[in-house]
């Protein structure tokens, strides 16, 4: 239920209520975006219908890296 | 995308939690944190570094009590449009189910998305469709943004929706056996940030850490939790960072605040826990479907609505006992002949082990 899964905003309507999100592999869906502040481009988290949040995408894929900075960081501490 | 692989890394994490040497009990609560860690083979391969991770009450559809869905099956007997999500209408009430009623005429609608329920009402201005709402934080911010958008007058909503902070409370206060680390729920996270559990750490001495769903989320979670305990630390640490912000969804959390009030609710296997449900507030009331059709509803009032006969759904909630203990686990209880909500939710853990268990 809590399930959500991240796309990009590749279309907004004229009212930016709603969005088509291009989910990879040819998926697209449109999602209601009210509940964020979202731009064409962004990408959201999507959940039952609804952006719930939009993902920082420097900090996505920089994930990997930050894991290792952070047990490095332990290692030496 | 955005997808995390990297076994190496994987590798060393586990190594690390291994030379910790500890014996740790972990809880999560979240049907998605659970299906990452037995599809991935994750929760026998931290069992062999001690750690034991147990889900608690993360499946909205299983905390769901008897009471509620007697109250949605009476009104699709009474001849309202129910719609609500699939894992809904698979979950046997004491007299019947929502997929029963539907075989036997009643008009059952499966939706993606509560927008969908709104659209069915608005193309049949001449039925009464009842949105049956449940969901934690993740999804009352949903319901919450179609009500403040004026839906037609022949839609209403039946909520039940739960909070997860005082489910949480509820279990260290019980203390019916030992947590020494909570993994929290990325995405009702992403809704209500990190400041509602905080006073689980101080009052507790818990620690928590909010994680994200890939494999490696979940590793680096249960390290950082290794890490607080092993240096005497209770805090609320943020493990998925790329879709969770301190403050959360304000937004959403705004839209939430207008539209519901908390409650003290029942929720399956636990006591009427204080403010943990999502009622709609007075001047929504026209489209709370308890209000509205209080009186197709009257009947329930003097009922008593216990759980299905043998059914340890409670205990799994509450992390007392793991899916395979329950004695009709794979037996008398199958995703194809559910006694109790735990086997029919995907978020379910009896589900989730039975689909796994079958592959392996």
């Amino acid at each position: 239920m809590c399930l959500a899964i991240p796309g990009k905003i590749i279309f907004l309507d004229a009212k930016k209520e709603y969005a088509t999100v291009d989910y990879g592999s040819g998926t697209q869906r449109q999602a209601n975006i009210t509940l964020v502040d979202a731009h064409l481009g962004d990408y959201v988290l999507v959940h039952a219908g609804f952006a719930i949040q939009v993902i920082e995408e420097r900090e996505a894929k920089e994930t990997l890296k930050l894991f290792r900075e952070m047990l490095s960081f332990q290692e030496e501490g | 995308m955005f997808s995390l692989h990297d076994k190496r890394l994987a590798d060393d994490i586990i190594s690390r939690i291994k030379k910790e040497d500890v014996h740790l009990r972990f809880m999560h609560v979240c049907g998605t944190h659970q299906d990452t860690l037995i599809k991935n083979g994750l929760d026998s391969v931290l069992r062999t570094g001690g750690i034991t991770i147990g889900q608690g009450p993360g499946c909205p559809v299983c905390v769901t009590t008897p009471r509620e869905i007697e109250e949605i099956l009476l009104l699709a007997q009474k001849g309202k449009t129910v719609a609500t999500f699939g894992d809904m209408i698979r979950v046997p009430g004491i007299t019947s189910s929502l997929q029963h009623l539907k075989a036997d005429g009643c008009d059952v609608r499966t939706v993606y998305s509560i927008d969908d329920a709104v659209g069915l009402a608005e193309k049949n201005p001449s039925k009464d469709v009842v949105f049956m709402a449940v969901g934690f934080e993740t999804t009352a911010p949903t319901t919450a943004s179609v009500l403040l958008r004026d839906p037609p007058s022949n839609f209403s909503v039946l909520s039940c929706h739960r909070v997860i902070p005082p489910a949480l409370h509820a279990l260290l206060e019980m203390g019916e056996m030992k947590i020494d680390g909570l993994i929290e729920p990325g995405h009702v996270s992403t809704i209500i940030g990190l400041h509602p559990f905080e006073f689980l750490s101080s009052r507790y001495h818990v620690a928590q850490v909010i994680a994200g769903f890939e494999p490696l989320d979940l590793l680096m979670a249960v390290w950082m939790l290794v890490r607080q305990v092993k240096t005497g630390d209770s805090r609320v640490e943020n493990e998925y960072t790329r879709a969770v912000k301190p403050e959360g969804n304000t937004k959403a959390q705004q839209v939430m605040e207008k539209v519901f009030t908390t409650a003290d609710v029942k929720w399956r296997g636990f006591p009427v826990l204080s403010k943990s449900g999502l009622l709609l507030r007075k001047i929504y009331e026209e489209y709370d479907a308890r209000i509205k059709y209080e009186n197709d509803l009257l009947e329930l009032n003097d009922k008593e609505f216990s759980e299905p006969v043998g059914c340890l759904c409670g205990e799994v909630l509450r992390g007392l006992i793991s899916s395979k203990e329950c004695p009709l686990f794979g037996g008398e209880c199958t995703p194809d002949s559910p006694v109790g909500p735990c086997m029919v939710s995907v978020e379910g853990s009896c589900t989730i082990e039975y689909r796994y268990a079958k592959k392996k």
